[in-house]
C-alpha cells in the first residue's frame, strides 16, 4: 500500500497558490470548511514518482505567522499542532517572483518551525520582462531548502516540484533566523523554563491569540505566564523580530537576487491611472457592474427558459409514462419540480462566478475596493460589498455567495445579512401583476404612476439594505481587524483554467450545499398543497362536478371564458369542439382550486388569515403568501390555481383577480390600500427558501437565517400593515 | 508637524524614518514598510482616501489615519528613476 503524506500551500495571497494547486491535484479536489468555523478549506489528491500518495491543504494567504483574522490563524494552527491530522510532513511556500524579498518573511518563519519546506518560485515567466535574474543554487544554500522554479501559467516546473515533494525526507529541517537575539534575556528563560520546546514556537503561542486545540494548549498552559511583558512590548519585539528578518532577507538577497531596472516593463502604472481615476474608474466600474448585471439578468434567461421547459417535459412525461399514483405525483410534482428549482438558479451563479473570477484574477477587485472604501465605510461595508450587493438585484443567491471575496467576516456577514433586501427578479412577476392592478392611470413629471411605483420598490430595497447595515454594523459585536491594508496587485492576463475551477466549484457548492435545503422543503410544500384530510378534499372531483352540473360553471371560468371568446368562431364547424375543450379545462381548474382549497396547505391558510386580515388579505393571499416561500414567483401561480384559472395565462389572472371581492367590505379584494401593502410585504419579507438555504450554508449556522427571516418578516409586516391601515 | 505618508503629493517619495504611533499593525511592517525604505504615493482615492502607495516593491492601499503615524523624509529630487 502506498503512503499518504500531508503537504501544506502556504503562502502570501495572490502568489499563485491556488494555481499551484490545481495543477498538483486537476479535478481530484474538494472544497469544505474547517470544522465550526467559516474559512473555506481546500483539498486534494495528488500522485507522485514513486508510488507517494499526497494530501494537498491550499491553505488561506498570509503574510506572516503573526495572525491578524481567522483566516490567518488556520495557517499557523495546522502548522503548530502536531497532532492535527492535517498537521502537514511538507510546507510549500509560494511565492511570486517580483515580491521574493515579502514572500521570503513567511518563508525564514516556517523554516524556524523546523517544518520541511520546499520554496516554489512562481510566476518564472514574467522574470524576462521584469529584468529579474536570481541564482537558484546559491539561494537554496543560503537558505538551506529546494526550490522549484515554477510558472503555473506555461506549467513548467510542476514536474520538479512534484520530485522534491516525494523526495521530502532528505530536506532539511534547520532554522534560519535565531530570534533570541532580540530580547536575550526572555528567550534564555524561556528556554530553561520549557527545555523540550523550540523557543519560536514558544514565542508564537505567547504573541497569538489562536486557539489551539486543547492537547496543546496544556501543554503551553505556562506559557502564557511569560505574556507578562505588556501588548506593547510584546508587539515593539514582534517589529524587532520582522526587522531581524528582513536583515537576514536583504542580506541573502543582495547575492542572489538582481533586478535590471532598465528592462522591466509594465502597464501598471497606466492602467491604475485610468481605472482609479475619479472619473473613469467609477465610469468604467459602472460599465462593468451593468455588464453584470445584464448577464445575471439578460442572458440567463435563455438557458433558464430551457431548463425550465426540459422540467416541464419531464414533468410530463413522468406523469405520462407512471402508473398514475401517489408515488408518480410525488416524483413529478415534488421531486421533480424541487430540482428544477436548484437547477434553474445555475446559469446566474455560474455568470455572476465567470465575473468575479475575472475581476479577481485581473487585479482588478483590489481597485474596486480602493475606489469605494470610502463611500461604503460609514455602513459597515466593504468596497467588496458592492458587487454582490448590486448582483442581489438580479438573485440573492449567486449574490450571497459572493460575498466570499470580503476577508473581514464582520463586513462579510452584514453583507450577506442585508443583500436580500435588494430587490431580486424573482419579485418582479408579483410586482408587476398587482402594480397593473392597483395603481391607478396617470402621470407625474412624464412618469407613469406604475413605473415611478415600481422605481420606489427597488429604492426602497436599497435603503431597506443601507439601513439594516449601519444598525448590524453598531450591534454586532465581532472581534475582527480593524485596519484597512489592502494589496493591489498586479494586472495579469486571468488564467482561464482557474476561472473555470471557481465557477465549476461556486455552482457544485450550490447545488449539493444548499439544494439539498431547498429539495427538502419543495417536498415539504408539495406535500401540504396537494394531501388533505376532510371529505371535501378526498371527494373533490364529485363536489364540484355534481356542482357545476347544478349550479353551472363559477365566475372564475365565465372569466376564463370571457377571455378565450375571441379565439371562438361561430361559424366554424369545430367551434362546438372548442367550446367543449374549454369547459373540460374549466372543470379541471375549478377541481384543482376546490383541492387545494381544502388541503392542508388551504387549511394553514385559513389558519393564518386572523394574521393576514389587518394587513386586508384575505385567506387566500394567505395560501400564496406561504406557497411563495418557494420562490416568490410562485405567489402569482398559486392565486391562479386557487382562483380556478389556468396557470400561464397573465390576462385571464389578472381579470380574476379585479373581480374579487372582499366580503368583509364588498369592495374589491385587490384594492390601493391592500395592493400596497402586499407590494411592501413582498419587498422586504425573506420570501424565499433558497436563499436561507444558502446564506445556512455560508455561514454555517442557522441562527443568522433565522434571525433573518425573523426580522425581514416582521419589518414586512409592520410596514405592509401600517400601510393598509393608513389607506384603507 | 512632522511630514508623513499622508502629506506626500502623486508621485512624490520618501524615506520612513519612525512610526509616531506604537501599535501600527505588524501586518505594514511586514509588507515591507519599515523605517529606512522608500514610500511612494501613487494614487490618491477620489474622495481624498485611502491613498496608495508603493513601498519597497509592495503595492498597498492603507486609509488616510493610518498614513498620518508613518513619519517620512520627503526626498525632493527631479530624477526620474
Ligand atoms: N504570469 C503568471 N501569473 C500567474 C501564475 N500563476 C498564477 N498566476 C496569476 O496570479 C494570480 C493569483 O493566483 P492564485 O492562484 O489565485 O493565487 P492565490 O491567491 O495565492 O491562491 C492569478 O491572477 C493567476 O492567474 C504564473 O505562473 N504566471
Ligand atoms: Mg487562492
Amino acid at each position: 500500500m502506498s503512503k499518504q503524506i500531508n503537504v501544506a500551500l502556504i503562502g502570501n495571497p495572490n502568489t499563485g497558490k491556488t494555481s499551484v494547486f490545481n495543477q498538483l491535484t486537476g479535478l481530484n479536489q474538494k472544497v469544505g470548511n474547517y470544522p465550526g468555523i467559516t474559512v473555506e478549506k481546500k483539498e486534494g489528491i495528488c500522485k507522485l514518482p514513486r508510488g507517494v500518495k499526497a494530501h494537498i491543504l491550499d491553505l488561506p494567504g498570509t503574510y506572516s505567522l503573526n495572525t491578524t483574522s481567522l483566516d490567518e490563524s488556520v495557517a499557523v494552527e495546522l502548522l503548530l499542532n502536531k497532532n492535527d491530522k492535517d498537521h502537514p510532513d511538507v510546507a510549500i511556500v509560494v511565492s511570486d517572483v517580483e515580491n521574493l524579498k515579502r514572500n521570503l518573511l513567511l518563508f525564514t518563519q516556517i523554516k524556524d518551525l523546523k517544518i520541511p519546506t520546499i520554496l516554489v518560485i512562481n510566476m518564472a515567466d514574467r522574470m524576462s520582462r521584469k529584468g529579474i535574474t536570481i541564482d537558484i543554487e546559491l539561494l537554496e544554500k543560503k537558505l538551506n531548502s529546494k526550490i522549484a522554479l515554477v510558472s503555473t501559467r506555461k506549467e513548467t516546473g510542476i514536474e520538479k516540484l512534484r520530485e522534491l515533494i516525494a523526495d521530502y525526507k532528505s530536506l532539511p529541517k534547520t532554522q534560519n533566523v535565531n530570534i533570541s537575539v532580540i530580547a536575550p534575556d526572555y528567550f534564555e528563560k524561556l528556554s530553561t523554563t520549557f527545555p523540550k520546546e523550540d523557543v519560536y514556537k514558544l514565542w508564537l503561542v505567547i504573541t497569538q491569540d489562536v486557539n489551539f486545540m486543547p492537547l496543546e494548549k496544556t501543554l503551553f498552559k505556562d506559557a502564557t505566564s511569560f505574556a507578562t511583558k505588556s501588548k506593547s512590548e510584546l508587539k515593539r519585539l514582534q517589529q524587532k523580530e520582522t526587522i531581524l528578518r528582513y536583515q537576514f532577507i536583504n542580506g541573502i538577497l543582495k547575492e542572489t537576487y538582481k533586478v535590471d531596472v532598465n528592462a522591466a516593463k509594465g502597464f501598471r502604472a497606466t492602467l491604475d491611472k485610468v481605472l482609479t481615476h475619479k472619473v473613469f474608474g467609477y465610469l468604467i466600474f459602472f460599465l462593468i457592474l451593468l455588464t453584470i448585471f445584464q448577464a445575471i439578468y439578460g442572458w440567463s434567461e435563455y438557458p433558464m427558459d430551457l431548463i425550465d421547459g426540459f422540467f416541464a417535459s419531464a414533468t410530463e412525461w413522468v406523469k405520462n409514462t407512471l402508473p398514475p399514483g401517489v408515488f408518480t405525483n410525488l416524483i413529478a410534482e415534488g421531486i421533480l419540480s424541487g430540482i428544477g428549482g436548484i437547477v434553474i438558479f445555475i446559469p446566474q451563479i455560474a455568470f455572476l462566478f465567470l465575473f468575479i473570477a475575472l475581476l479577481e484574477e485581473t487585479g482588478y477587485m483590489s481597485r474596486v475596493v480602493f475606489l469605494m472604501d470610502r463611500i461604503m465605510r460609514p455602513f459597515g461595508l466593504s468596497g467588496k460589498s458592492v458587487v454582490p450587493l448590486i448582483s442581489g438585484t438580479a438573485c440573492a443567491i449567486p449574490a450571497v455567495m459572493a460575498t466570499r471575496t470580503i476577508e473581514n467576516w464582520k463586513e462579510r456577514l452584514i453583507t450577506i445579512l442585508v443583500t436580500p433586501f435588494t430587490t431580486c427578479s424573482a419579485r418582479l412577476p408579483v410586482y408587476l401583476i398587482i402594480i397593473a392592478l392597483v395603481i391607478p392611470e396617470g402621470s407625474f413629471l412624464g412618469l407613469s404612476y406604475k413605473a415611478l411605483t415600481l422605481m420606489s420598490l427597488y429604492l426602497m430595497g436599497f435603503g431597506a439594505a443601507i439601513l439594516s447595515a449601519v444598525i448590524l454594523n453598531k450591534i454586532l459585536k465581532i472581534k475582527s481587524k480593524s485596519f484597512f491594508v489592502v494589496e493591489m496587485p498586479n494586472y495579469k492576463l486571468p488564467l482561464l483554467k482557474n476561472v473555470g475551477y471557481t465557477v465549476l466549484e461556486k455552482t457544485k457548492s450550490f447545488v449539493f450545499g444548499a439544494g439539498k435545503i431547498i429539495l427538502a422543503i419543495s417536498i415539504i410544500l408539495w406535500f401540504l398543497g396537494s394531501n388533505g384530510s376532510s371529505d371535501e378534499f378526498k371527494n373533490a372531483e364529485t363536489i364540484v362536478t355534481n356542482r357545476v352540473e347544478q349550479e353551472g360553471f363559477s365566475t372564475s371560468s365565465e372569466i376564463y371564458f370571457d377571455t378565450h371568446q375571441d379565439g371562438l368562431d361561430i361559424n366554424n364547424p369545430n367551434a362546438s369542439d372548442q367550446q367543449k375543450e374549454l369547459e373540460e379545462r374549466a372543470l379541471a381548474q375549478e377541481i384543482a382550486g376546490y383541492k387545494l382549497e381544502h388541503s392542508y396547505m388551504g387549511h394553514m391558510g385559513k389558519a393564518i388569515e386572523p394574521i393576514v386580515r389587518p394587513l386586508g388579505y384575505d385567506w387566500k393571499i394567505g395560501i400564496a403568501v406561504i406557497t411563495s416561500f418557494a420562490a416568490r414567483e410562485v405567489f402569482v401561480g398559486t392565486l391562479a390555481t386557487i382562483y380556478s384559472v389556468g396557470n400561464d395565462e397573465e390576462e385571464t389572472i389578472k381579470n380574476r383577480m379585479a373581480a374579487e371581492v372582499n366580503p368583509r367590505t364588498q369592495k374589491p379584494l385587490f384594492n390601493l390600500a391592500s395592493g400596497v401593502s402586499l407590494l411592501l410585504f413582498y419587498a422586504f419579507a425573506m420570501q424565499c427558501m433558497s436563499t436561507l438555504a444558502v446564506v445556512k450554508r455560508e455561514t454555517n449556522s442557522w441562527k443568522w437565517p433565522a434571525g433573518q427571516l425573523v426580522f425581514m418578516s416582521l419589518f414586512a409586516y409592520i410596514v405592509a400593515l401600517i400601510a393598509y391601515q393608513l389607506l384603507k | 508637524m512632522e511630514t508623513t505618508v499622508a502629506h506626500l503629493k502623486r508621485g512624490q517619495r520618501g524615506i520612513i524614518k519612525e512610526f509616531t504611533e506604537n501599535l501600527l499593525p505588524i501586518k505594514l511592517l511586514e509588507l515591507g514598510c519599515l523605517p529606512g525604505n522608500i514610500v511612494e504615493l501613487v494614487q490618491v482615492a477620489p474622495l481624498n482616501d485611502p491613498i496608495y502607495i508603493n513601498v519597497n516593491g509592495s503595492h498597498i492601499a492603507i486609509r488616510r489615519e493610518m498614513a498620518l503615524h508613518i513619519a517620512l523624509d520627503i526626498i525632493e529630487d527631479n530624477v526620474v528613476i
